[in-house]
């Protein structure tokens, strides 16, 4: 079967609407993605080279690339792993309120950032709910940072895994199970390969996604330069000095980071599926 | 006969995405229109107010009084919509083409702005009002918890070991500027102008800081609301309303033996009224905040009047502190904010590791 | 995937009764792992949000509201969500299409690009548009002098939201249409169906629950953007305020119930999506019911 599909997959042109959906496709993102942001590259190359790198270079600017990648890499690992878990939960395990926990998973995108900024703030400062009986700060530290990202990312992880733990057979489990394999076995060699795309898609885009929040965290980060500044916090500094130029220049250092970070896991991920189809 | 399929098919796409937003903008360019109607019409007319944060308070009331001062006097009805943000969001805004017929806002160096990088008002703006076109001004003080228990009662104590403050980032609040000035202007005065010694003074206040809001308000929920610092610098209106709203068994405020003259200008924006035609009744707005019952609408609402008169009536709220000025002391705002706010200024120096 | 394509697919995979082959132990030691890190993260702000709204009484709730600026902002807000979530569930239909039913090169490079706006920091994306369109930008001085105004008005708020948006049904769907493969469609396509009626009959019900899910969370992002609604709106009062622009007023203004009864009414808006996605799925699993017998 693995041959035959990937024999399938080279025979292009079988099926139809190729030029339509992808002349679609192209078309919107032009219109939508590739124009606007081509802006900020266009914004900063008025600029002369040796001021640019003066503006990305700085070091309270790369104190906030540490910050900012170091912090949502971390929730993006958080959410990877609590994400299949909950995915997990939700497709295969009844339990009561199962159905409640579906629909709590969206939302973090529901929420605009700022109230999930402010109601985590208000658990978790030194005199908060939850704040009050833990022993160390979590608010106004690069650990409140984390807690907003990972909430802001998690329903990407979940939202990707979830359809296709609904779609995976079950038969395999049951054949992996009948030749011998215990569970353990059958959930690393038969159910995760199958998971691993979508997991890694949720991975990049939690991560991607918390690279440029702004809105919760500024709320839960206490914004010390040097040690609680994200670098989206930066790019708002700048704008309010009129500074455009300096703005889109950090920007652009992000987009290009997400950019090939992003384009890294799906050349990787293009690679794995091959392997399993 | 399926090539005809497919374009029919891109076309309606396409058309769905030009309508959603042609008729948006449609109707847009139709209630302007009839905006514009009816400004000729004379029997209606709108205002924009862009202004910024802590002024919710006192425009909402004044707007009021105007709306039927104007009615009275020309039977013409005013609408007045306001918009509020960060003071250099806002100036932003209209440098970018929200159509504001008045701006007021925190600080004289974000209208400079619009009128350098916007072209949409003379240079020469801020000598068009009286005092600096400033109708009224505030001051800087410390709002601390009832009872004061840290003992909080000068610029120098907030630079003690165990002190916690409160105060907003210079680089996205216009309010945390006048504070941050406020501050270094104390120092100054004590080291004798030793501009060592005064960004020492600052390094220590900046150490106590324990964290930098994005906004004034933001940093007064801080405080009050989650009960993180000992000491928040606030604008004196924005202390009251604080001990009004939220506490005024809580709360006091503490004022310093010296502190600036914050002066947040207004101005008609000249390109934007002349478009829409609005000149007569903008320019009469904003000399209305000048008048004895608009006066006395900012005293209520905490900011000091221009008016004598009207300050000694409130005398017993306001009182009488040291001031310095932006102008006299700091060479006015453009100086001010190169040398200590933009990039590599005092500000970003006393942050820089050693 | 062996063998599987004839058996599975007449009936919606979701509606099998799921076997539970774990031990118990194990299994519950998952769910409390799950459900206690949920708690952590999502239930307690959700309580916090619900606790502060009612914090001074239902009153203060009714009316915080009922108020005229938070019903236009209502108004507007699902006025965005009804022009964006559709055009980005097209696209994602589309380009999930494209790029898993063909080979051609350059498709990680365009599965890249489609994921852009999420790493885009919600700041800039608001910005790009206000270069692009602000009286100083690029089309600024055409735009001026046709009198179309897109930035500060709602045009500008729907596209900020429109790219925000762009992948999420996109997203949902290419890992789910990846591993479904081709082989249903060609055999739909060599039994002599068209490309319309493959699509509609054979990929459509196999796509419907990435789908659904996709758009759920496109609505949900839509409804809750703020920070690039906040650099193209106007900010005025009962005309260009969407919900989050209306909450972040009330909340500087010291209104902090009324600011999160809001808040917990968007959070609201996300727990009625959830009873609309069970109600299909309950119908869906009614029809099958007959062919499945139990459950």
């Amino acid at each position: 079967m693995a041959r035959l599909q990937s024999m399938k997959m080279k025979r292009v042109g079988v099926l139809p609407g190729f030029g339509l959906s992808l002349g679609f496709t192209m078309f919107y993102i032009s219109l939508l993605v590739i124009l606007p942001l081509s802006m900020v590259f266009i914004n900063t190359v008025s600029v002369e080279w040796a001021k640019i790198w003066q503006t990305i270079s700085d070091p309270r600017v790369m104190a906030s690339y540490k910050l900012s990648i170091g912090a949502s890499l971390t929730a993006a690992c958080i959410n990877v792993v609590f994400g299949v878990l909950i995915a997990w939960m939700l497709v295969r395990y009844r339990f009561p309120g199962a159905r409640i926990v579906d629909g709590l998973v969206d939302l973090p995108f529901a929420l605009p950032t700022a109230i999930a900024g402010i109601a985590l703030t208000t658990l978790y400062t030194k005199n908060g709910w939850l704040g009050q009986f833990l022993s160390f700060k979590v608010a106004f530290t690069p650990l409140g940072i984390i807690m907003a990202l990972t909430f802001i990312g998690l329903p990407f992880v979940v939202r990707t895994v979830q359809p296709v733990l609904q779609n995976l057979d079950q038969e395999m489990e049951e054949a992996s199970a009948s030749l011998g394999a215990n569970r353990l076995q059958t959930f690393v060699k038969v159910i995760f390969p199958e998971l691993l795309p979508a997991a890694l898609t949720g991975f990049a885009l939690a991560f991607a996604r918390a690279l440029g929040e702004y809105g919760s965290v500024v709320f839960i980060a206490g914004n010390m330069p040097m040690r609680t500044e994200i670098t989206p916090l930066l790019i708002m500094t700048k704008l309010e000095q009129y500074d455009y130029a300096g703005a889109t220049a950090i920007a652009a250092v992000m987009l290009i980071f997400s950019f090939i970070l992003l384009l890294i896991i799906n050349l990787l991920q293009w690679r794995t599926n091959r392997k399993f189809i | 006969m399926k090539i005809i399929h497919k374009y029919t098919l891109v076309l309606i796409l396409l058309a769905v995405i030009l309508s959603g937003c042609g008729t948006t903008s449609g109707q847009n360019s139709k209630k302007e229109t009839s905006s514009r109607e009816t400004a000729k019409k004379k029997d209606s007319v709108q205002l924009l107010n862009v202004s910024y944060d802590p002024t919710r308070e006192l425009y909402e009331e004044f707007n009021k009084e105007f709306s039927q001062y104007w009615k009275e006097k020309t039977g013409q009805e005013v609408t007045i919509q306001q918009s509020h943000g960060g003071s250099g969001k806002q100036g932003r805004a209209v440098i970018d083409g929200l159509e504001a017929d008045v701006v007021t806002l925190a600080l004289a160096y974000d209208i400079d702005e619009i009128a350098d990088k916007g072209g949409l008002l003379s240079k020469d703006w801020q000598k068009k009002l009286k005092d600096n076109s400033t109708p009224y001004t505030s001051t800087i003080v410390f709002l601390v918890k009832k009872g004061n228990p840290k003992g909080i009662k000068d610029w120098g104590d907030l630079t003690k070991k165990g002190i916690s403050v409160i105060t907003p980032n210079p680089k996205t609040s216009g309010g945390a500027r006048w504070n941050y000035l406020a501050a270094w202007a104390y120092a100054q005065e004590k080291d004798n102008g030793e501009e060592v010694k005064t960004k020492d003074f600052m390094r220590r206040l900046y150490k106590n800081v324990e964290v930098l809001d994005s906004g004034a308000r933001g940093a007064t929920t801080t405080f009050v609301e989650r009960g993180i610092g000992d000491v928040l610098i606030a604008w004196e209106n924005e202390a009251f309303l604080t001990l009004n709203e939220l506490g005024k068994d809580k709360f006091e405020i503490v004022v310093p033996s010296l502190s600036i003259l914050a002066e947040p200008p207004v101005a008609v924006v000249d390109k934007v009224v002349d478009k829409k035609g609005t000149k007569e009744v903008a320019e009469a707005y904003l000399n209305y905040l000048y008048t004895e019952k608009g006066q006395e609408i900012v005293a209520k609402n905490y900011y000091r009047p221009r008016n004598q008169a009207i300050l000694e009536k409130y005398a017993d709220v306001f009182p009488k502190i040291n001031l310095v000025t932006i102008d006299d002391y700091f060479g006015g705002w453009k100086k001010a904010q190169d040398e200590h706010f933009s990039d590599g200024g005092t500000f970003d120096q006393i942050y820089q590791p050693k | 995937m062996a063998g599987h394509v004839s058996i599975q697919y007449p009936h919606s995979p979701v509606n099998r009764t799921m076997k539970e082959s774990e031990p118990r132990l194990v299994k519950w030691l998952l769910i409390t792992a799950a459900l206690g890190f949920l708690c952590l993260f999502l239930v307690l702000p959700l309580v916090a949000i619900f606790i502060k709204a009612f914090e001074k009484g239902s009153a203060v709730f009714s009316a915080a509201i009922s108020s005229p600026d938070a019903l236009s902002a209502i108004r507007l807000t699902v006025l965005v969500a009804l022009i964006t979530v559709p055009l980005n569930a097209i696209f994602g239909v589309a380009a999930a299409w494209a790029v898993t039913k063909f080979n051609f090169k350059g498709k990680s490079l365009l599965i890249t690009i489609i994921d852009l706006p999420f790493a885009v920091s919600p700041v800039i994306a608001g910005l790009v548009f206000v270069l692009l369109f602000s009286s100083h930008g690029i089309f600024g001085p055409w735009l001026q002098a046709h009198n179309i105004k897109i930035i500060f008005e709602v045009p500008g708020i729907v596209l900020a939201t429109l790219l925000i948006t762009l992948p999420f049904v996109a997203r949902e769907l290419i890992p789910l249409m990846q591993t479904q493969g081709t082989a249903d469609e060609e055999a739909s396509m060599t039994l002599g169906a068209s490309g319309w009626k493959t699509f509609l009959l054979v990929t459509l019900p196999n796509i419907k629950w990435g789908l659904l899910y996709g758009i759920i969370l496109c609505t949900a992002r839509a409804i809750g953007e703020f920070g690039a609604v906040s650099v193209v709106s106007g900010h005025i009062r009962g005309v260009t305020n969407t919900m989050p622009l209306h909450i972040e007023i009330l909340y500087n203004e010291y209104q902090f119930s009324a600011a999160f009864a809001v808040a917990s009414l968007m959070s609201l808006f996300a727990i009625f999506t959830l009873v609309v996605k069970n109600l299909i799925e309950w119908k869906a699993k009614k029809s099958m019911v007959s062919e499945e017998g139990g459950f």
